[in-house]
């Protein structure tokens, strides 16, 4: 695989980040003009988490043409498995010091583990966890959704409809998944305590390598012949048909890959956000994972990280500075990209560097000798 | 239909709509290695006939036999496709943002398996067909352009080098010289005459030069069914072709 120059940027840009972040929160000094406090690197590492989400979205909707309104579910999903990884490492050191149950489930008076939290205390288990179970739900949603040829705006909703049902249902006690409050209070991962700095720094670094082997995976899919079938089919669906392809086989072998990609991220998220509860799920995030790979640039990949860092740094800051703007001003991004940037930040270096000569310029003589 | 050259076999097909009868037990027979013509007046039943050959239509009576004796009726457009039946649209469909030559690689018959297309490499012999192909369409020099770019002439021809590279026994060919000029014209009437030495191929076309041009069998169709059939003259002369057709 060939690696054009934006994507090496990426990478670097990517890695180099997180490694200077990592290393100057580590060997510099408390109150040094060189110090990251820690609360950046969590930071930092929380919109990689998201871009990961948006490198998904950007997979299946830039190059297949699904829309999907609600792929913050399979991001939550992993974040869940993840989540009860961390609250089985809780142990006795839980409020109510039982070594088996976590505390929401001794606070609702249960006795036992349930049956689908055995293994949950191995990591393995867990991480295998975060990656079957959003990787089942989309194949038995896509299967369904595409042989049925449900496309564009129909699937779009019940993509919504996907995760405000699960929205829902997380939000009941009897689930077991913690109701409302979801899992928090976390203590340690691998051993590590999860607050530390050494940990949270490490945490960052992987994040950032798991955003660039899935950009690296994402890449390879999309230059490979099936991403040129995978364009075809979102522009022409039924040609390919008379093709003799099956686009729903197409389009269920990438959105199954996306939501893994998306649960991927949502593990990794859970761990340095401290928290995960039922608002993951809210409809409401997966229309904002949209808005990140609209302003990065839609089909481009790379779009879809800038995107999810650059969103996410504006919400930061406009939380903290303006806190009633915030919604105003991704509304307002949302409408201004949409009306002056349909190719996103990335449609603004493409314009810039296609004034490059084309690799084979059309030859008018040629066109005029064939078409008489 | 017992003939052992028999390609295409359609009898008694009836297609409805919410009560319009837009094919109307309608027979069909077509040889081995046939060229045929399809005329007909806006709303005679030509392009359900295609769709119901290439599996987009179910119809709700009737029997549609290809080659040896498969039932298209029963299969998907995929499946007939990869039977070896391929199909020219009307409106030239290729894809767009892809350039001739990708346009070209993905019509090659082979696996269509997801898996196969994720490490798919090109071939030689891959190379070699497309090669061969964009000289039979004169893309040749067109072949690292994006086909968005093409003119609409040079769209119709990628289309249907990408039934070539299909490798299909049987053409369907919706109404190819739309929108063409003169010469366009004649060297499409001179690539499908081309095309028919090693398949047969069935087009349906408005226009009645290019049909003559042709110079094959011509079947007419009105609401629904077959009108007449014949050699050009034969149908031209025929007073219920020229009531409902040729003489408006």
């Amino acid at each position: 695989m060939k690696l054009d120059r934006t994507s090496f940027l990426t990478i670097t840009g990517v890695l180099g980040l997180a490694l200077v972040l990592a290393v100057l929160n580590q060997v510099t000094a408390v109150g040094s003009a060189l110090h990251v406090p820690t609360y950046v690197l969590a930071l930092t590492g929380k919109y990689l988490c998201f871009a990961m989400l948006a490198l998904a979205v950007d997979l299946v909707w830039g190059f297949a043409g699904i829309l999907s309104l609600g792929h913050a579910a399979f991001f939550a999903l992993g974040g869940y498995a993840m989540g009860m990884y961390l609250m089985r490492q809780i142990g006795t050191r839980g409020v109510y010091g039982n070594p088996n149950l976590p505390d929401f489930m001794v606070f609702l008076g249960w006795k036992e583990l349930p049956w689908y939290w055995y293994g949950f205390e191995w990591f393995g288990f867990a991480m295998l966890m975060a990656i079957l179970v959003p990787a089942v739900l989309a194949g038995v949603f896509g299967w369904l959704a595409f042989r049925s040829r449900v496309t564009g705006v129909y699937l779009s909703i019940i993509t919504q409809a996907l995760t405000y049902a699960l929205l829902l249902a997380f939000f009941r006690n009897d689930m077991g998944f913690g109701g409302n409050n979801g899992m928090t209070d976390f203590k340690d991962i691998l051993g590590f305590n999860v607050q530390a700095d050494s940990t949270r720094s490490a945490l960052l670094v992987v994040s950032a390598l798991l955003l660039c082997g899935q950009f690296l995976l994402a890449r390879f899919v999309v230059d490979s012949r099936f991403g040129k079938i995978l364009i075809a089919v979102r522009d022409t669906e039924s040609r390919t048909r008379f093709l003799g392809y099956r686009p729903e086989s197409y389009k269920l072998v990438v959105w199954v890959l996306s939501a893994v990609m998306a649960g991927i991220g949502g593990a990794l998220y859970v761990p340095q956000v401290g928290i995960i509860n039922p608002s993951e799920f809210a409809p409401g995030n997966s229309i904002e994972a949209v808005i990140w790979v609209a302003v990065g640039g839609r089909g481009t990949l790379v779009g879809a990280i800038l995107g999810a860092i650059l969103v996410n740094f504006g919400k930061t800051w406009f939380t903290g500075a303006l806190p009633e703007v915030w919604l105003y001003a991704l509304g307002a991004m949302f409408i201004f990209v949409t009306l002056f940037l349909p190719r996103g930040v990335m449609g603004l270096f493409r314009a810039r560097t296609a004034k490059e000569p084309e690799p084979e310029p059309p030859t008018v003589a040629a066109a005029h000798e064939v078409t008489g | 239909m017992s003939d052992a050259d028999t390609l295409l076999y359609l009898d008694g097909v009836t297609v409805t709509f919410d009560g319009f009868r837009a094919l109307n037990a309608l027979s069909l027979v077509l040889n081995e290695g046939e060229m045929r013509a399809v005329i007909g007046p806006n709303g005679a039943g030509k392009t359900t006939m295609m769709d119901v050959i290439t599996g987009k239509t179910r119809p709700d009576t009737g029997k549609v036999v290809f080659s040896t004796g498969t039932d298209l009726t029963k299969l998907d457009e995929p499946a007939i496709a990869s039977l070896g039946i391929g199909r020219k649209f009307q409106k030239p469909t290729v894809f767009e943002p892809h350039t001739v030559w990708d346009n070209l690689l993905l019509a090659l018959a082979g696996d269509r398996s997801p898996r196969f297309s994720m490490f798919a490499r090109e071939t030689a012999e891959e190379k070699r067909r497309i090669e061969s192909i964009l000289e039979t369409t004169r893309l040749t020099d067109q072949r690292y352009r994006r086909s968005a770019d093409l003119s609409h002439g040079q769209k119709q021809w990628l289309e249907i080098g990408m039934l070539l590279a299909q490798e299909p026994q049987l053409l369907l060919v919706d109404e190819p010289v739309a929108g063409m000029t003169d010469a366009e014209t004649e060297q499409t009437a001179e690539l499908l005459r081309e095309i028919n030495k090693t398949r047969s191929v069935v087009v349906v076309e408005h226009d009645m030069a290019f049909v003559r041009a042709l110079g094959v069998k011509v079947t007419v169709l009105h609401e629904g069914s077959v009108l007449s059939e014949g050699s050009i003259d034969f149908v031209s002369d025929d007073p219920k072709v020229i009531e409902v057709y040729l003489g408006r």
